[in-house]
């Protein structure tokens, strides 16, 4: 694997890596009005993760996320139930959304909503659900990935 | 009953402190011991009948963990296994009988049931399944089997379980709802049925039993039929008898189960054969066992004495028709109490003739035991006494339990005394004929086995068990055979024959848009083209990449169609499909087995794929035609910026609208990530060389993330 490595990928991924993450995560912030959101930011996110993948095989996505796929998955599916019991707390129905709107030095008027730690609890399952998957089923055979094409 | 649950809970709680030595999972008994009482106040407390119910099998639940406690022993988790499905089976029936009644009654309070009890034919069937989970939960014949088996569990839990509150649930229930549901359908002969047999039964079997704990129980057993009999008539002076019945044999039958337990404790064996002049190494214990004794024979005196007092004149002066027979069975029943009390401490504790005992006994070089221990069940007896003495001390709680039942029930005060009339005179006989049966023991014992044993319902017990075991065996072995092709077969064939009907029923769609514009035609006809790539495809890389291509394809439809979100998503999904998909392919061969696994072959499945295929676009196409409703996209268009404060209505949907589905989703992918991980995990540990594909991880990463939450409802 490691000598058949190709400088372009190598390159190419290292560039594109964190624009793509950055991307994600504007996907996750914008998805209430615009495109986007948890799950699609989550997929692009994994995206990211599948290209590290090719570059290095499972060794590389260990070594750049050092994140345990499991606390991922569980922090994302604790802070979507939390959010959805919050609102109950609250004394609003079942995942209720609520709305703060805030008049932030520099970045102007920022609106959020309770949605949105649902949403980033989304994110994180389907980002821990990739990296799951490129944990366990990618990283047999030493590094893995002898017959990508 | 609060008073009985916590008052017995504290001091069995303090009782096992020295009954236990240090051992592991004690801090689990501990907490679980606590976790049954809180259960059991729970119930008691509980004005819903939903309510009622989960705190009733929460007790059975904690109950099967406590008996269950020495898991080590088979014998032990057998007997927990058995309380736990014949209560939770009972409890189930219940809860059949509480959602019959709430809906016949309109409410699921119970104060509001019993305010404005409702009646009927379903009113009745309610109350029958209602009356079984009572039945079970106190162990009544013909359910009784699991009580002596749960005394495989400490004695501290039988001590609190199985004599003072568990039990007690099933005649909890059968108080409350007597009063208003006496009168109605079966209640009364089904009532009364159980509870006499029950108490005729256990005391009958109570006088055969060489095992001072089980003589024990099959009295809990009779103890407890005779309540049903009190609380089951519904009468005022019958419920104040419960009531006082109620406290005095959690009293003494606590005092009791923990003095076996001292027995037990400090002599290692509880066979009133081997057990020979305790009474003189333990004059304590002995003394608080003898009062206990004698208070749940009804000697004078004693509190016992006082309920079982009030139950006969309950009945003497029943105006229902019957009542006599009743109190025949009820006096026939307490003489068989009087028996089997004497032959607990005589047996527990006396100095045998040497024809009574077995030859290795134990006795003097018991040691007495801590002070601890003795506290508990001393603090019980001295309750008996006193209230005994002075009954009237015990007429507030008795009267406000009866009263909280039954608003008729009249105020007065308990008395020992009630000057000679016809319930002293039975009550004398009563112990006299108690007394004989102690005395003719060994007859009556020969007697016993002289009768043939009846078919027992633990036999039945056993029998039901393993039928359902065998039967679900062969279930199993038909429904999941392993061949994947079959799995398929039959989901998509339900699929298709299921909403077949419907579909027939439907209009047939009106005037259909081919297309929209020819890109669409284009693309089209670039999926279909790839479809049938997929099936034609002889090697496993080239279909998973057709595959990926159908979805693109789809994605670009939607990307037309004005649907970004779902586009970006498609797009997502299949692209990671593909990765995932190559990621274990490595671990297949490179060619699909020509070798068919179908039954049918190879036509079979094109038979299915065909059906499949010509059903989905015939459904797709009707179904669009066929709306009843109006579409709620118009109202979530408009609900979703003032509303969820959010202009993207695809994730407005997502995370406010159906946001409960998104939850229950992202709880799907959570587990379908560990699956992955342990199937992974177990395939890698035992893994051969020869049979390395697995079936399992192939299936389960390609399904899970084409099923992304929201995409199917978006």
């Amino acid at each position: 694997m490691h000598e058949r490595r190709s400088i372009i990928l190598d390159v190419g991924v290292d560039a594109v890596f964190h624009t793509i993450l950055v991307f994600s995560i504007f996907l996750l912030f914008a998805g209430h009005n615009a495109p986007g959101g948890g799950f699609v930011g989550g997929l692009v996110a994994g995206a990211a993760m599948v290209l590290l993948y090719l570059e290095g095989g499972a060794g590389r996505v260990a070594e750049s996320v050092r994140v345990e796929p499991v606390a991922l998955l569980g922090a994302g599916l604790a802070l979507a139930a939390l959010t959805a019991i919050a609102s109950l707390v609250a004394g609003n129905a079942l995942l209720e959304s609520a709305k703060l709107e805030l008049d932030l030095p520099l970045l102007g008027e920022v609106k959020a909503t309770s949605a949105l730690p649902f949403d980033i609890g989304v994110y994180l399952v389907v980002v821990g659900l990739v990296l799951m998957v490129l944990r366990t089923l990618g990283a047999e055979d030493g590094d893995g990935g002898e017959q990508q094409p | 009953m609060v008073v009985l649950v916590s008052g017995v809970g504290v001091l069995v709680l303090a009782y096992s402190r020295w009954y236990f030595s240090p051992q592991p999972g004690l801090g689990r008994f501990a907490g679980t011991l606590t976790a049954f009482a809180g259960s059991m106040l729970g119930l008691v407390l509980a004005d819903n009948l939903l309510a009622l119910y989960v705190f009733w099998e929460l007790t059975s639940v904690t109950s099967y963990l406590l008996i269950g406690f020495e898991d080590r022993k088979g014998s032990a988790r057998a007997a927990a296994l058995q309380a736990i499905l014949v209560t939770g089976a009972g409890g189930l029936v219940m809860l059949g009988g509480f959602v019959l009644l709430g809906q016949a009654a309109g409410t699921y309070s119970l104060s509001a049931l019993l305010a404005d009890p409702p009646s009927g034919p379903a009113v009745s069937a309610a109350l029958v399944l209602v009356l079984v989970g009572a039945v079970t939960k106190s162990a009544q014949v013909p359910f009784h089997f699991w009580l002596p088996g749960a005394m495989a569990g400490p004695t501290p839990v039988s001590t609190y379980l199985h004599s003072a509150t568990m039990v007690k649930a099933g005649v909890y229930l059968v108080a409350r709802l007597a009063p208003a549901f006496a009168t109605s359908g079966p209640w009364r002969p089904l009532v009364i049925g159980f509870g006499l047999a029950s108490l005729v039964l256990g005391g009958y079997r109570a006088l055969r039993q060489h095992d001072i704990k089980y003589l024990l129980a099959y009295g809990t057993i009779s103890q407890l039929g005779f309540m049903f009999v009190l609380f089951g008539v519904g009468l005022p002076e019958a419920t104040v008898a419960g009531a006082a019945l109620l406290v005095a044999h959690g009293a003494f039958k606590a005092a009791l189960f923990m003095v076996v337990g001292i027995v037990d404790h400090q002599a290692h064996t509880r066979d009133l054969r081997v057990l020979d002049g305790l009474g003189r190494r333990l004059p304590l214990v002995a003394g608080v066992a003898a009062v206990s004794a004698a208070s749940m024979a009804g000697f004078p005196l004693l509190f016992g004495f006082v309920s079982k007092e009030a139950a006969y004149d309950a009945f003497l002066h029943s105006p229902l028709g019957g009542a006599g027979l009743v109190l025949a069975a009820v006096v026939g029943g307490s003489m068989l109490t009087v028996g089997y009390s004497a032959r607990f401490a005589w047996g527990a504790f006396a100095t045998k003739d040497p024809a009574e005992r077995s030859l290795e006994t134990v006795g003097p070089e018991v040691e007495p035991p801590h002070t601890g221990l003795l506290v508990p069940p001393a603090i019980l007896a001295a309750v008996t006494v006193v209230l005994g003495l002075v009954p009237a001390l015990a007429s507030s709680l008795v009267y406000g339990a009866a009263r909280a039942l039954d608003p008729e029930v009249e105020a007065k005060t308990l008395a020992l005394w009630h000057g000679f009339n016809p319930a002293l005179v039975l009550s004398v006989l009563t112990l006299a004929v108690g007394v004989a049966i102690f005395a003719l023991r060994r007859r009556v014992s020969r007697v016993q086995e002289a009768v043939p044993a009846v078919p027992s319902a633990d036999g039945a017990y056993r029998g039901a068990v393993s039928g359902l075991n065998r039967v679900a065996d062969r279930v199993t072995g038909v429904v999941q055979n392993g061949s994947l092709p079959v799995y398929l077969g039959v989901i998509l064939a339900t699929a298709v024959v299921l909403p077949l009907p419907a579909l027939v029923r439907s209009p047939a769609p009106g005037d259909l848009l081919v297309a929209e514009s020819p890109g669409q035609l284009a693309v089209a006809a670039l999926v279909v083209a790839s479809a049938v790539g997929v099936a034609a495809a002889r090697r496993r890389f080239p279909a998973v990449l057709f595959l990926g291509a159908v979805g693109y394809g789809v994605a670009v439809l939607f990307v037309i169609q004005g649907a970004p979100d779902l586009a970006l998503t498609q797009l997502l999904i299949e692209t990671l499909s593909v990765v995932i998909f190559v990621l274990v392919l490595r671990h297949l061969p490179d060619r699909f087995q020509r070798r068919s696994v179908w039954p049918l072959g190879g036509a079979a499945r094109v038979a299915v794929a065909g059906c499949v295929g010509v059903f989905v676009a015939a459904f797709a196409m009707v179904a669009s035609g066929a709306r009843t409703a109006p579409s709620v996209s118009g109202e979530f268009l408009e609900r979703a910026l003032p509303e969820a404060g959010g202009r993207n209505v695809v994730n407005v949907i997502l995370v406010d609208f159906r946001g409960f589905d998104t939850l229950g989703e992202i709880t799907v992918l959570t587990v379908a990530a560990l699956g992955i991980f342990s199937l992974v995990r177990a395939c890698r540990r035992d893994r051969d060389p020869d049979r390395d594909p697995d079936r399992d991880p192939d299936r389960d990463p390609d399904r899970d993330p084409e099923q992304p939450p929201g995409v199917s409802h978006a």
